[in-house]
């Protein structure tokens, strides 16, 4: 589904990011795992053509994303608050995002009320504005959003990070939902080993911008990326 | 601690995206500050003998004092347009262990090094040392005189502060203002109160009385004193002391409905505007803006330089347009990497906002209409200068905003938000109004003015009928600057 060939991403002389070759197949749940810096929302954004590489390119289901916009239907994502708009109400958003991928509100309010329990009374009905809301529960609002109109690639960077214990729980419900069906392709970034380990079939490790470690989910995956990072 | 927040200020400028563009307007207002340098200068020199020329039975300094208070009305409201206020980014400052007072006597003392501080100074001055050398005064007495003008104007500059903020604040409480200002006026004209006499024989007894200039230095002091306050309750990043967290309204906008494919994007730009205080202002502005003809048309002055109607009949009509339209797409800028990886065809985005300017012009359009009271001719030049916007100037102001960068903070408290409220607004819109009044000129002089108003109105009917075409030139530079965009939408600015 994602095919990345050559990738660099450099700047003023630092490579910040340079991945030879990965190819993730349609249907797979794919975790990026990291420390800080090492180049996972730098991979996302590159992905969602917001940055340009250096070398290189994407290709995302037959379709270069830095030449072509024809990925933006059935991409979907949500890196951070910033893809949130924040005078609007949540309805209006996910309203307006229903418009954008051609779903009209009965669409929205039927998967919405699918996602009832994961926002927990908090998001809906509380004739708030998103910039309003906590930091979390912003969160909550971005993530649905990213399913609106059934899209074939979900990229949701750092999903887990300001959601308390709960709705964490809730989210690899969601996650773990989407990635049983084989129609979607998930890709995940995240700090936290444990939760990756969980909800992915494949963990990509990277370390200053390169892939150090690509390893298909088993019993044994925690402990060895654990011992990876280990200090 | 002031060395830091230059130091900061400093970087700030010169590490921003759009440096190129801030430097290109910081030129062209330095020569036009060079330009009124001048101008004031001769003002100030040439003010003592003309006035004692012009009324020889008459103290040049009583003349002057009675028309201070006129001076200083305008300069309040000049300023109001044209001073944008110092501001301050002051997020990363509120838990370090600064002052806030420190803060707020920085800001309030950065307004005094504007330039229009620095007019009055190149009257006051040289009429002064007229005063000194011919009027036959007391040498001290005639600089205390100067001390209390400086401080006069010092003043319009603290209450230009305040009156600013409570009119991006609460359009209600502005209103006061206005209805003060209009009484005054009102009394002045209909000769019951004449506040120009008494504030005339006020600084005539200044002049024998140095003692009293500590008057204008205690009102200084209080005004100085309020503005430190107001700052002060509001310097927090939320801003519950005044408007409780806003209960979100929503607004069925369904009727939009009916233009298609835009619709999504009109709805979002109707709440953008109405939600958010800064484009919120931009509407009040535009209808202040309608009086701008009673100004010009009652005035014979301008009868035989129609020209100049077609830059009022611009200005009037499109004034929404130009404060709107030049932060286009910075009014998006804090979600605009998740417009650019949504399914969103840029030529709707665009439309969009081309078809909101484009209504805005309609509608001031018909509402300047009465304007018919001063001639058929009028009217005509206003329409035609609609149709010039329509077709001309909304084309433009689209492809200007592919070279935006600059990040407008919608959600930043209101503390010290005037980004695009002073002078550079009106230079970035001035070839918009004046080149169409070249065109009218030109033509006028070679044929006639009717033609002239016909040559503008076809000018703005092929920019119409190109649209479309235009639009989509236009959504092009949009797609190739796209990530400068967003790397300069990420900045965070002041």
């Amino acid at each position: 589904m994602v095919q990345v060939n050559q990738l660099s991403k450099i700047y003023n002389g630092t490579t910040v990011l340079k991945i030879e070759n990965l190819e993730i197949p349609k249907g797979q749940s794919f975790g990026l795992v990291g420390n800080n810096g090492a180049g996972k929302t730098t991979f996302f954004s590159l992905l969602l053509d917001l940055i340009q590489p250096s070398t290189g390119n994407i290709i995302n289901n037959n379709i270069q994303v830095n030449t072509s916009e024809e990925w933006k239907p059935f991409t979907a994502a949500f890196i951070d608050e910033s893809f949130l708009i924040g005078y609007l109400t949540p309805e209006e958003y996910f309203y307006f995002i229903g418009d954008l991928r051609g779903q009209n509100k009965a669409d929205i309010d039927a998967l919405l009320s699918k996602h009832e329990e994961f926002f927990n009374g908090e998001i809906l009905k509380n004739k708030k504005y998103l910039r309003d809301l906590s930091k979390g529960n912003q969160k909550k609002v971005g993530i649905i959003a990213t399913l609106i109109g059934d899209p074939e690639v979900v990229i949701l960077d750092e999903p887990f990070a300001n959601l308390d214990p709960t709705t964490v729980n809730r989210l690899k419900k969601i996650i773990k939902e989407l990635a049983e069906n084989p129609d979607i392709t998930v890709l995940v970034s995240s700090h936290d080993l444990q939760h990756t380990v969980e909800v992915c079939d494949r963990i990509v490790a990277l370390n200053k911008g390169e892939i150090v470690k690509d390893i298909q989910t088993s019993e044994e995956t925690l402990q060895e990326l654990e011992a990876f990072f280990a200090v | 601690m002031f060395k830091h927040f230059i130091n900061l200020e400093l970087k700030a400028f010169f590490r921003s995206a759009s440096v190129g563009k801030s430097i290109g307007l910081k030129i062209l207002m330095g020569f036009l500050v060079v330009y009124f340098l001048m101008a004031f200068l001769v003002l100030g020199i040439a003010l003592y003998p003309l006035l004692e020329k012009s009324f020889p039975n008459q103290k040049p300094i009583v003349i002057v004092n009675s028309f201070v208070v006129f001076w200083l009305s305008a300069e309040l409201i000049i300023r109001f347009f044209m001073q944008s206020l110092p501001v301050m980014n002051i997020k990363p400052l509120l838990v370090l262990p600064i002052k806030k007072a420190k803060v707020i006597h920085f800001v309030l003392l950065k307004s005094l090094t504007s330039i229009y501080n620095i007019f009055p100074l190149l009257v006051i001055i040289p009429f002064g040392i007229f005063c000194i050398l011919k009027g036959n005064y007391v040498t001290i007495n005639i600089l205390f005189w100067m001390l209390a003008m400086y401080v006069l104007v010092l003043i319009v500059n603290y209450a230009n502060f305040l009156i600013k903020k409570k009119f991006a604040d609460n359009i209600k409480t502005f209103l006061g203002f206005v209805i003060l200002a209009l009484l005054l006026v009102g009394l002045e004209y209909f000769e019951v109160f004449k506040i120009s006499t008494f504030t005339g024989v006020a600084l005539d007894n200044l002049v024998l009385q140095p003692a009293l200039s500590l008057i204008p230095i205690l009102i200084l002091g209080g005004i100085y004193f309020l503005n430190f306050n107001y700052l002060k309750a509001n310097f927090y990043l939320d801003n519950t002391l005044q408007s409780k967290a806003q209960e979100a309204t929503t607004t069925d906008l369904s009727w939009t409905k009916r233009f298609g494919e835009i619709a999504p994007f009109l709805q979002l730009d109707l709440k953008l505007i109405w939600r958010n205080k800064r484009p919120k202002t931009t509407i009040w502005i535009s209808f202040i803006f309608l009086a701008y003809g009673l100004l010009i048309y009652t005035n014979p002055h301008y009868k035989d330089t129609p020209a100049f109607f077609v830059i009022v009949g611009i200005l009037m009509t499109g004034i929404f347009m130009l404060n709107y339209g030049q932060f286009i797409p910075s009014w998006d800028s804090n979600y605009y990497g998740m417009m650019m990886s949504q399914n969103i065809p840029l030529k709707q985005y665009l439309a969009s906002k081309a078809g909101l300017m484009s209504v805005s012009v309609v509608v001031l359009a018909i509402l300047s209409s009465p304007y018919v009271y001063f001639g058929w001719h009028i009217l005509a030049i206003n329409m035609a200068c609609a149709t010039y916007n329509l077709g001309v100037n909304i084309p433009i102001l689209l492809f200007a905003g592919s070279y935006n960068k600059k990040r407008i903070d919608l959600e930043k408290s209101p503390f010290m938000n005037y980004q695009g409220t002073g002078a550079t607004q009106w230079i970035v819109g001035l070839p918009l109004m004046l080149f169409p009044a070249l065109i009218f000129y030109g033509v006028s002089k070679i044929f006639n003015s009717e033609i002239a108003i016909i040559v503008l109105a076809v000018f703005g009917i092929i920019g119409l009928g190109m649209r479309n075409f235009l639009v989509n030139k236009i959504a092009e530079g949009y797609r190739k600057r796209k990530y400068e965009t967003i790397n300069g939408f990420k900045q965070q600015e002041n």
